[in-house]
């Protein structure tokens, strides 16, 4: 039956409302939260628009002092950049090794049992909460300074992410060939060598380059904390206020990030 | 009779040459690697020795005295991020209507706004908090703009991306019926995309949280603060206790705001 207030009237046009009374008061709800939320955490932490007035002048008189870049340190720069590109290499490698039996015990298609599919994924998603820096300064206080700490942290900060995606992609294929398999007779290892891993290839070399663009983008935190990189550099630069050598630095690191990004999503639109 | 699989196809040669060139690249750059990277592992490994039991077992043992202070700083770091991403969802959206070939007719305009997208993505977040600490001083304020700026760049592309996927005979519809700029706007298009902008800025709040626990770190506000403390203090019971609240928070905040994302979309 048609709702009276649907009929038209005669002599005007009646245009049903777009959005129903429902969503709208949700919005109305939200938008009051939100905006009080911000109000709340904006006196918080002391962010107001006449900080923001007052900031901007500032920023910009800031700014010209890292005008122009100084590159003449950019020996130095290479070498560590080279250290930083070494290091994130080696720790997505690592990583990559170790994500294949995690993912596999962490996809519920292949882990039959719950228990241990449970305790490796909540084991992840806590691997995953840790962020990178703390990894650094956890591995700098047991190895000292340098690359190997930084490894270390990285690769532990990419195990959570690659093994995360990578049992995501085995959870979300195609069973039929590896059930026809385990019906023929193949076992465990056989099912997972010829029936999986053909189907989940290409993603897992796609999310390893992924992985390797966060971890050339996070080794910059790591030199902070004295973990190698070229991160270290740019904090000393700061700290002895060479802003125009600092600036240097930062368009080095940028331009490496944009060519790896390039050429690995290059490389990812292809296999994929 | 003996069973024989079929023969393999043959693969044309320019693919078996380009994989034949992949495959060099690879292994070059495997030598490079390990052939440049300098560690010293006898050092390293009387270190660890030495070091083990004063870092670990204090991990594990944090310091509940200074619960109330850093979970004090730890929501610190959530309005920080709430903030940051807030603003980055709002100013993202006229970015994204830049950037998607849809709205923008003109291809220079959608061409210029991607690449400045793209330019902001670039830029590591650390290094936005460490200018931004240098332009507005040591305070929260700087992990605000650190955290919106590097946003911005995430959200307007994937707002661009949602915007180009639209079923745009809705808005043909309405073209030619004669409905105006705004009318469209309001009746075509945000109906469409308002589910999918939210659940995107949701996420992006999450990564902003993390992000914004390490931004303390250069001076920029939040429980990174006490991480740098900790870390130059040594004070590894203070550390596991930083980090038994930042893995506590972050879960919480990962599972409400996925459940959240569910139910919207």
């Amino acid at each position: 039956m048609v709702k009276k207030q649907d009929q038209p009237v005669s002599g005007q046009v009646y245009a049903p409302p777009v959005y129903p009374m429902k969503t709208k008061t949700r919005i109305t709800v939200l938008f009051v939260v939100m905006v009080g939320l911000l109000i709340y955490s904006s006196q918080r932490t002391e962010v107001t628009f006449s900080s923001l007035a007052t900031g901007i002048p500032n920023m910009v008189q800031v700014f010209v002092k890292f005008f122009p870049p100084d590159f003449d340190i950019m020996d130095a720069v290479i070498k560590r950049l080279a250290e930083t590109i070494q290091m994130a290499v080696i720790a997505t490698t690592f990583a990559a090794l170790l994500c294949v039996p995690l993912s596999l015990l962490a996809a519920r298609n292949i882990m039959p049992n719950r228990w241990v599919y449970f305790t490796v994924r909540t084991f992840l998603n806590i691997l995953r909460t840790i962020p990178d820096i703390v990894l650094a300064v956890i591995f700098v206080g047991l190895f000292g300074i340098g690359a190997l700490s930084g490894i270390l942290a990285l690769i532990i900060f990419s195990l959570g992410i690659l093994a995360k995606l990578i049992s995501e992609t085995i959870e979300a294929v195609d069973m039929k060939p590896i059930e026809a398999m385990r019906a023929s007779g193949a076992n465990s290892l056989q099912t997972i060598c010829f029936g999986l891993v053909p189907q989940v290839l290409p993603q897992f070399f796609s999310f390893v380059l992924y992985v390797l663009e966060i971890n050339i983008r996070a080794s910059v935190v790591l030199g902070l904390v004295g973990a190698g990189g070229i991160g270290l550099l740019l904090d000393q630069q700061i700290k002895f206020y060479n802003y125009p050598q600092a600036m240097a630095i930062i368009i080095v690191i940028f331009a490496a990030v944009v060519i790896i990004e390039f050429i690995s999503t290059k490389i990812r639109e292809a296999i994929v | 009779m003996a069973l024989q699989l079929p023969p393999k196809k043959k693969r044309p040669f320019a693919k078996r040459a380009r994989n034949w060139l992949i495959a060099l690249a690879v292994i070059a750059i495997y030598i490079w690697t390990f052939t440049g990277i300098e560690i010293d592992f006898a050092k390293a490994g009387e270190r660890m020795a030495n070091n083990f039991h004063r870092v670990i077992p204090r991990l594990f043992d944090p310091n509940w005295e200074t619960f109330s202070q850093v979970m004090d700083k730890m929501m610190e770091t959530l309005f920080i991020a709430f903030i940051g991403s807030l603003s980055a969802a709002v100013l993202a959206v006229p970015l994204g209507f830049l950037s998607a070939r849809n709205m923008t007719r003109n291809r220079v305009l959608t061409v210029a706004g991607k690449w400045i997208l793209s330019a902001i993505r670039a830029f590591p977040d650390l290094i936005l908090a460490i200018l931004f600490v240098v332009a507005v001083g040591a305070k929260p304020f700087a992990g605000v703009l650190a955290i919106a700026v590097g946003s911005i760049g995430m959200l307007g592309k994937l707002y661009s991306e949602v915007l180009e996927s639209i079923d745009m005979k809705v808005v043909e519809a309405m073209e030619a019926n004669g409905a105006n700029k705004i009318q469209i706007l309001f009746h075509g298009i945000l109906p469409q995309i308002i589910p999918e902008f939210l659940s995107y800025a949701i996420y992006r709040f999450e990564i902003d949280v993390r992000a914004s626990s390490v931004l303390g770190y250069v001076g920029a506000g939040g429980i990174g603060t006490l991480i740098y403390f900790a870390s130059a203090n040594r004070n590894w019971n203070d550390m596991g206790m930083i980090l038994f609240v930042i893995i506590l928070v972050v879960t919480v905040i990962d599972l409400l705001s996925g459940y959240i994302r569910k139910r919207i979309v």
